[in-house]
């Protein structure tokens, strides 16, 4: 275990930021060159299975010392060693993309529409980056600190206020 | 468009109908799988392509699990993956408890363990009977009903309510067991594996059971692996992967149990290795039951839990001297959850349901992040149903055993 | 009159001819008591409601013996049943499956979720099915026992039986 970590520091040094040891190893990386180190964990390393991609939002967090507002987190294992890795990609708010695993783990195909449709960070060169959850003409983005959870009179969707008033309409 | 003419002049004259047949089968259908839209591409009545859409139940748990307190979102836990409620409860607790620390009486954890496993053998008991109905036996549905009862009434001396309980909390669980429910826990383990048997003699040889299931919808297991699938799915292909023996949890350390693995990759296999886990999920209730009377009298909380109800602990100044009129001492602030993140996963009926949780410090989760089995099984049905006939669609359904609550959440 | 004298009273308001099978009623018994006989819903489960109801419709606790049996398709139902949690997306399909269903119809709102929102007051749930369906019944909890939703049909079953003039040239 220290020594994939190790090898991984001196391989990847421009792209690794810091190695955190919590309950799990945890990787904070750059965005430029990640998606090497993922094909590097992929091919050469044997970390064929993604158990999970989410994003996080980090608005007025207390204990936050870096800028960004929004973070990627990604979670991989390796069936054969039985190893377990979390990396996290921090994206700030204007630029808000980042690169596309689906071509190496096809799981990650509809994660990543999630995350479009509750964060709105967009992943270049996926597919079909559509909204999954939500329906296709909602605006907004729901797991955003700054939306809030009930949705008054006003804020109403508009298709929804549509259909209500024809159903008193018709009665 | 074309018009009538034109088309009728297009079916005599080619062989193959050039414009693709699209259907939809929508939010409603018969079948009691949820609300799954469907939007297939046929050619005859072979799909080419399938798109399935979700959303039609999606409620905002990940949404709301940031405004209540860490024992209030156990009870959201509850009503996504609705059939097997105990293994929803226990994935919460287990990555509560990571972060905030805390060890638990073992007591605690053979009662978690016996309930996880009645939650396995309700969850399977459904899905026979409705997998089965979708394929036209009709019987297996009120058998499996008959015994589901059984285990609901058990449930409910336990905790009070048949589906959704609320049984197991951070920390423990939220009471002991009554020498009633171990006796007649008891007597379900002895009078449980001859109706297994009956089950199986009504559909195992059965001609057209086997016509259905056999070769269809067969995934290798590079493929498996690669999409994401997990649980009864990916052991059907022969991928030995299951939670409780990679990364233990609870009491699965002290009990002895196998893990049934299939061939083929197709449905029957699948079916077969329900099968076998019924049984050894009975095993393991029994292994468990024998345990208890060792941990007698000993609580079933963790002593260190810490106290949820009140936001942020304020630690009262060290009393000084008054200097002048006006000034204000302050508190320090101590936070009631150590802040940092936690992942634990745990081995669902229908697969590996993973959460991941970050805390600042409060008594409410900052971001609560749930990684559901049924989210990935749907995004598999449009690879498994290539080359398929909408009849081998609806055992594709069946087989993958899907819940809508849990995937939309 | 004459009718008194001949008749004996077998029923409140049914009389008959002793001896013969001859029967004398108003027209709107006979045809309350043929609807409520027989009421067919639609199955409609959306979410952990429909668990519920389908165990009440199993063995053990039969819905048969009451002449209910679920169809389905709307179109040779009479009653639906809501049964779990209505989000903004599937709300126009809930309206066309009720427009879809011929007169009488009559509708049972079951669960927490489907009369009131339930414990999810958020940005993409309806509270209550009744913003755009007109309800008869409420079974509320989460989930009601079996015992509570044969209460509720029982109740539906009273109803309809005291309805007058639902036929013909008034309706």
């Amino acid at each position: 275990m220290e020594e994939l970590l190790n090898e991984l520091k001196e391989k990847f040094s421009s792209v690794i930021i810091e190695i955190q040891k919590k309950d799990y190893p945890t990787l904070i990386c750059k965005r430029t060159g990640f998606l090497d180190l993922m094909k590097y964990l992929k091919d050469e390393k044997g970390f064929k299975y993604l158990i999970d991609l989410c994003g996080a939002d980090y608005l007025e967090y207390k204990y936050k010392n870096f800028e960004e507002r929004f973070e990627v987190v990604y979670h991989l294992y390796n069936l054969d060693n039985k190893v377990l890795l979390r990396l996290k990609v921090r994206v700030p708010e204007k630029d808000c993309w980042q690169y596309s695993v689906t071509p190496l783990w096809r799981t990650a195909n509809w994660f990543e529409r999630e995350c479009y449709d509750m964060f709105g960070i967009s992943f270049r060169g996926h597919p079909n980056l559509k909204r999954i959850l939500m329906p296709d003409d909602w605006e907004g983005h729901p797991l955003r600190k700054d939306y809030p959870v009930y949705l008054e009179e006003e804020q109403e969707w508009k298709t929804y206020k549509e259909f209500k008033e024809k159903i008193k309409e018709q009665s | 468009m074309a018009t009538y003419l034109e088309i009728n002049k297009k079916q005599v004259n080619e062989e193959k109908w050039e414009e693709p047949f699209y259907i939809n089968m929508g939010p409603q259908h018969p079948s009691t799988h949820g609300v799954l839209r469907l939007f297939l591409e046929l050619e005859g009545e072979t799909i080419v392509n399938c798109t399935p859409i979700i959303g039609y139940l999606h409620r905002g748990v990940e949404k709301l699990g940031e405004i209540l307190n860490y024992n209030q979102t156990i009870v959201l836990s509850d009503r996504m993956d609705y059939i097997a409620s105990a293994a929803n409860n226990t994935a919460f607790a287990l990555a509560f408890e990571k972060l905030m620390d805390l060890k638990i009486p073992r007591r605690a954890k053979l009662l978690r363990t016996i309930v996880c496993e009645m939650a396995r053998i309700c969850n399977h008991l459904l899905w026979l009977a409705t997998h089965a109905l979708d394929i036209g036996a009709m019987t297996v549905f009120l058998y499996c009903f008959r015994d589901r009862e059984w285990l609901l009434n058990i449930y409910e001396k336990i905790c009070g309510a048949r589906l959704t309980h609320t049984y197991v909390r951070v920390g423990g669980v939220r009471q002991d067991f009554t020498q009633e429910i171990i006796d007649e826990l008891y007597k379900f383990t002895e009078e449980f594996p001859p109706r297994i048997y009956d089950y199986e003699t009504l559909i195992d040889v059965n001609r057209i059971w086997l016509k259905r299931t056999k070769g269809v919808a067969v995934v290798p297991a590079e493929d498996a692996i690669n999409l994401g699938l997990t649980g009864p799915v990916l052991r059907g292909s022969g991928v030995p992967y299951d939670v409780r023996k990679f990364r233990p949890y609870d009491a699965y350390v002290e009990v002895d149990f196998i893990v049934p693995t299939g061939k083929n990759g197709d449905t029957y296999d699948r079916y077969r290795v329900r099968m076998e886990e019924l049984r050894q999920a009975n095993r393991i209730i029994r292994q468990c039951l024998d345990k208890l009377p060792e941990t007698q009298g000993e609580p079933v909380v963790a002593e260190n839990a810490p106290d949820l109800l009140i936001p942020e602990k304020i630690k009262k100044p060290e009393p000084k001297p008054v200097p002048k009129k006006g000034v204000i001492f302050k508190g320090e602030e101590i936070p009631v959850v150590p802040p940092g993140e936690a992942f634990a996963s745990i081995e669902s009926p229908k697969g590996e349901l993973a959460v991941y949780v970050i805390s600042d410090g409060s008594n409410k989760p900052w971001r609560l992040r749930i990684r559901t089995p049924s989210f990935v099984h749907i995004s598999a049905i449009p690879y498994m149903s290539k080359n398929h006939l909408i009849a081998d669609l609806i055992a594709i359904i069946g087989t993958l055993d899907i819940v809508l609550g849990d995937s939309d959440r | 009159m004459g009718i008194e004298k001949e008749t004996i009273e077998i029923a409140p308001g049914v009389r008959q001819v002793p001896g013969t099978p001859v029967i004398l009623s108003p027209i709107d018994k006979i045809i309350n008591w043929a609807r409520a006989g027989s009421m067919w819903p639609v199955t409609f489960g959306l979410a952990c409601c429909a668990i519920e109801m389908m165990a009440t419709g199993a063995s053990h606790f039969d819905l048969d013996r009451y002449g209910i049996i679920f169809r389905a398709t709307p179109r040779q139902a009479d009653v639906l049943i809501v049964a779990g949690t209505v989000t903004k997306k599937m709300a126009p399909i809930v309206r066309r499956v009720y427009d879809q269903m011929p007169e009488p119809k009559y509708v049972i709102a079951m669960g927490s979720c489907a009369c009131s929102g339930g414990i999810f007051k958020t940005y993409s749930v309806v509270q209550g099915v009744d913003e755009f369906l007109p309800v008869d019944i409420y079974v509320p909890g989460c989930p009601p026992r079996p015992e509570a939703l044969l209460f509720g049909l029982l109740n539906l079953q009273q109803k309809i039986k005291s309805e007058a003039k639902k036929w013909g040239f008034w309706r």
